[in-house]
């Protein structure tokens, strides 16, 4: 019997005779069932081990950054932390009571106690978020009551200011007076609250960022579609050229890919500058005249030439390797039945390149979406993306709140678009080169 | 690709138009690289050609924005050419120091990129990875991420990094990496580390993994037959990975702009002042030095992949 156990067919034909079915056991006498689950789930655990190192190292040095960052677009305690009475204040009380005396003293102390420990400026800044115009309140007051402040404070706070009495700047103290807010996301929707706390548009001359979300999107589709009717050609020469030839001038594809993004920034500035190459060979011509020089950068048409050139590539790599694999046989074989030279392209050639071209066209997208260097250098000011705005807040007014906002919702588009890239083509189909 | 013989007039005509069509394009994408070398010797601070240029006049060229790439930012650039102004270059002027930056900070980088993801490549390439899909999507994130949301996260990560542990209740002390080597090579390596997957996992595809097994049958231990099976079968996928790791560092000027401190400025990050502030040729020699170093990793990338598809027989040579 003991043999057998050992020999897994003698098993079967005893199972299928209808036999009572004896356990499958391994040489030492452990259910085979077992032994197998242990032996693969060793092996799950040994793949994963090796994972294991970089999936760590990416988590902590890439996405709980990230996420770390995402925090700040619905936390700021500049204001709460630095006005605890106040802010007690208006978490006790409804939204639209009329500040009372209590109120005013818990003002005019957390004005003083911040300005001596001299964080006024911190909390003039955030209620400045959120009402252009008010930091100059805070911060002169705060000079003013520093070395004290006599009741009764609402006519003391009003002496310093009048415009302490402006019901908007009290609506504006209670918004900021907790921690959490999504005043920043309606902030970068180009929206704001009122006295009532109705969300509201902001004014005309004041809407930058649903424009500036909507260019980024249109000038990235538009760039896209440029990559295409660029690409295509290119990639259709290349996949039906014999190997040695298309290698060769896949050179001419590889060497741009290759090539540093920032020198190839500067290029198109030498290029199109108006005192530069293109301008020149135009004059020379006699096409425009000496003092009719086109100005082709430090604009939108800028960004458009130079971002079509650098992500073309990623156009013409996928588009090839499909096109390397469509049997010419099949548009011989159209033709042979009667279609024209155009119907065997729409018809058969071109569907067969719809992998291809979803995967390049995603991918210059997804790209385009969040590119920031060459936009920077070289699109003026009506050639800027989101990017450039996340990276002015970043950098010159320092409203990280806001540029965490910003990038919350440009993140999104982002992982949307690469889970979608991912269910379509997969992200293990990606190709370098 | 010739016209078949069957081809009507216009067809033919068609043909020839969209030779023309491809002309241009491969015009346009290789016009901006080649321009930039010319002009970089240009004796004129401009960036078109002069009378004297398009004349072959050698007055019309030089070597001075050349030259300017070792003087700019030397103590005593005027002195002798003797042992002491090289040494005066070596350490003191800014390309040479960015150069080394680079350099510096491209190397390590590329080693942390490589080592753990070919590693994490032979795990995601095994049959039973659990969760393959999920941590491939994560591990090529970096790559998707628009730039500068990561250099914003990683701005405010590496100021602080132990503010990680607060969530723990601990309230450890510890140095910022913002403004420090290693903050920006942990950068460069997360940016780098999605390439070199992508190459690994793309050379193991079609690796027989029962190689591995008929080492082990032999009596070879899984380090021996990682370094004496695995490894030189895959080698050539590791290298190139390392080159786009090496190539992503060596390019990247956002997350420096970001993170490094005024000792880690890189050539990019040298670039970019270059062409914010006082635009001059100098930019444009080292565009054609640059140019002229991606043209030797694309040959070299070339080279290894022919060579990886004649080992795998996947290309009949």
């Amino acid at each position: 019997m003991a043999n057998t156990a050992l020999d897994p067919h003698a098993a079967i034909t005893t199972t299928a005779s209808g036999v009572v079915a004896q356990p499958l056991t391994t040489a030492d006498g452990k259910p085979l069932v077992r032994a197998l689950a242990r032996s693969q789930s060793r092996a799950r655990r040994k793949a994963f081990l090796l994972v294991l190192p970089l999936l760590a190292f990416i988590l902590i040095t890439f996405v709980v950054p990230i996420g770390q960052m995402l925090q700040r677009s619905f936390h700021n305690d500049g204001f709460s932390a630095n006005m605890p009475n106040v802010s007690a204040w208006f978490a006790q009380t409804e939204r639209g009571t009329q500040p009372d005396d209590a109120a005013w003293q818990a003002l005019a102390t957390d004005l003083q106690a911040s300005a001596e420990a001299r964080n006024i400026g911190v909390v003039g800044t955030r209620v400045n978020y959120d009402m252009p115009g008010t930091r100059s309140l805070f911060t002169s007051t705060g000079r003013k009551v520093r070395d004290g402040i006599e009741p009764p404070y609402r006519d003391a706070l009003l002496a310093i200011d009048e415009e302490w009495g402006d019901p908007q700047l009290w609506a504006t103290m209670r918004e900021v007076s907790s921690p959490y807010t999504a005043n920043f996301y309606l902030a970068s929707v180009d929206r704001t609250r009122d006295v009532n706390g109705d969300i509201q548009q902001v004014d005309e001359n004041q809407r930058v960022y649903v424009m500036l979300f909507w260019r980024t999107f249109w000038l990235s589709g538009l760039i896209t579609l440029l990559t295409f009717v660029l690409g295509f050609p290119i990639a259709h020469l290349l996949a039906t050229l014999p190997m040695r030839k298309s290698n060769l001038l896949m050179i001419l594809v590889l060497l741009p890919f290759w090539t540093s993004l920032l020198v190839r920034t500067t290029s198109w500035m030498v290029l199109l500058q108006q005192q530069g190459v293109v301008n020149d060979i135009l004059v020379w011509m006699g096409v425009i005249g000496g003092s009719q020089r086109l100005q082709m950068i430090y604009n939108q048409t800028g960004t458009i030439i130079a971002m079509t050139h650098i992500l073309l590539p990623f156009m013409i790599l996928p588009l090839y390797s499909v096109m390397r694999t469509i049997n010419p046989s099949y548009v011989r074989a159209a033709r042979s039945l009667g279609a024209t030279s155009w119907t065997a392209f729409r018809r058969i050639y071109f569907p067969q390149t719809l992998p291809g071209l979803g995967a390049g066209a995603m991918l210059v997208f997804i790209l385009a979406v969040g590119y920031y260097i060459t936009p920077a250098l070289v699109g003026g000011s009506s050639g800027q993306l989101i990017s450039n705005m996340i990276a002015q807040h970043m950098t010159s007014t320092l409203n990280w709140s806001m540029a965490a906002a910003l990038a919350a919702l440009l993140l999104g588009a982002v992982l949307v678009l690469y889970w979608l890239y991912d269910r379509l083509v997969g992200v293990d189909n990606l190709k370098l080169g | 690709m010739a016209v078949p013989s069957y081809a009507t007039p216009l067809e033919r005509v068609w043909h020839y138009a969209y030779l023309a069509i491809c002309v241009a394009i491969f015009f346009f994408l290789i016009a901006p690289i080649i321009v930039i070398m010319p002009l970089s010797f240009n004796a004129e601070p401009y960036f078109t050609f002069t009378e004297k240029m398009l004349s072959f006049d050698p007055e019309g060229y030089s070597t001075r924005w050349y030259e300017s790439l070792l003087t700019f930012g030397m103590q005593a650039p005027d002195a002798p050419r003797d042992m002491s102004w090289w040494a005066d270059a070596w350490a003191n002027a800014k390309w040479v120091k960015a150069a080394k930056n680079s350099i510096i900070i491209g190397v390590s980088s590329t080693i942390v990129a490589t080592s753990l993801g070919t590693l994490a490549a032979l795990g995601l390439s095994r049959p039973e990875m659990p969760f393959r899909r999920t941590i491939m999507a994560i591990l090529i994130s970096p790559m998707i991420v628009p730039l500068i949301i990561t250099a914003t996260g990683m701005f405010f990560f590496y100021s602080n990094p132990c503010e990680l542990l607060t969530i723990f209740g601990l309230t450890p002390q510890c140095g910022k990496l913002a403004g420090s080597y290693l903050g920006v090579i942990l950068a460069h390596a997360t940016l780098g580390i999605p390439f070199v997957i992508i190459t690994v996992t793309a050379t193991l595809v079609g690796f027989d993994q029962s190689l591995n097994r008929a080492a082990a049958s032999l009596g070879a231990n899984p380090r021996v037959t990682f370094f004496r099976v695995t490894m030189p079968l895959i080698l050539p996928g590791v290298i190139s990975g390392a080159l786009f790791a090496f190539v992503t560092s060596f390019d990247e000027v956002v997350a420096v702009l970001f993170i490094a401190g005024p000792e880690q400025q890189t050539i990019p990050r040298q670039m970019w002042n270059g062409i914010r502030e006082q635009i001059s040729p100098a930019i444009l020699a080292v565009a054609t030095l640059l140019v002229i170093f991606s043209i030797a990793l694309l040959t070299t990338v070339e080279l290894l992949r022919r060579r990886s598809e004649r080992i795998r027989g996947l290309s009949p040579q």
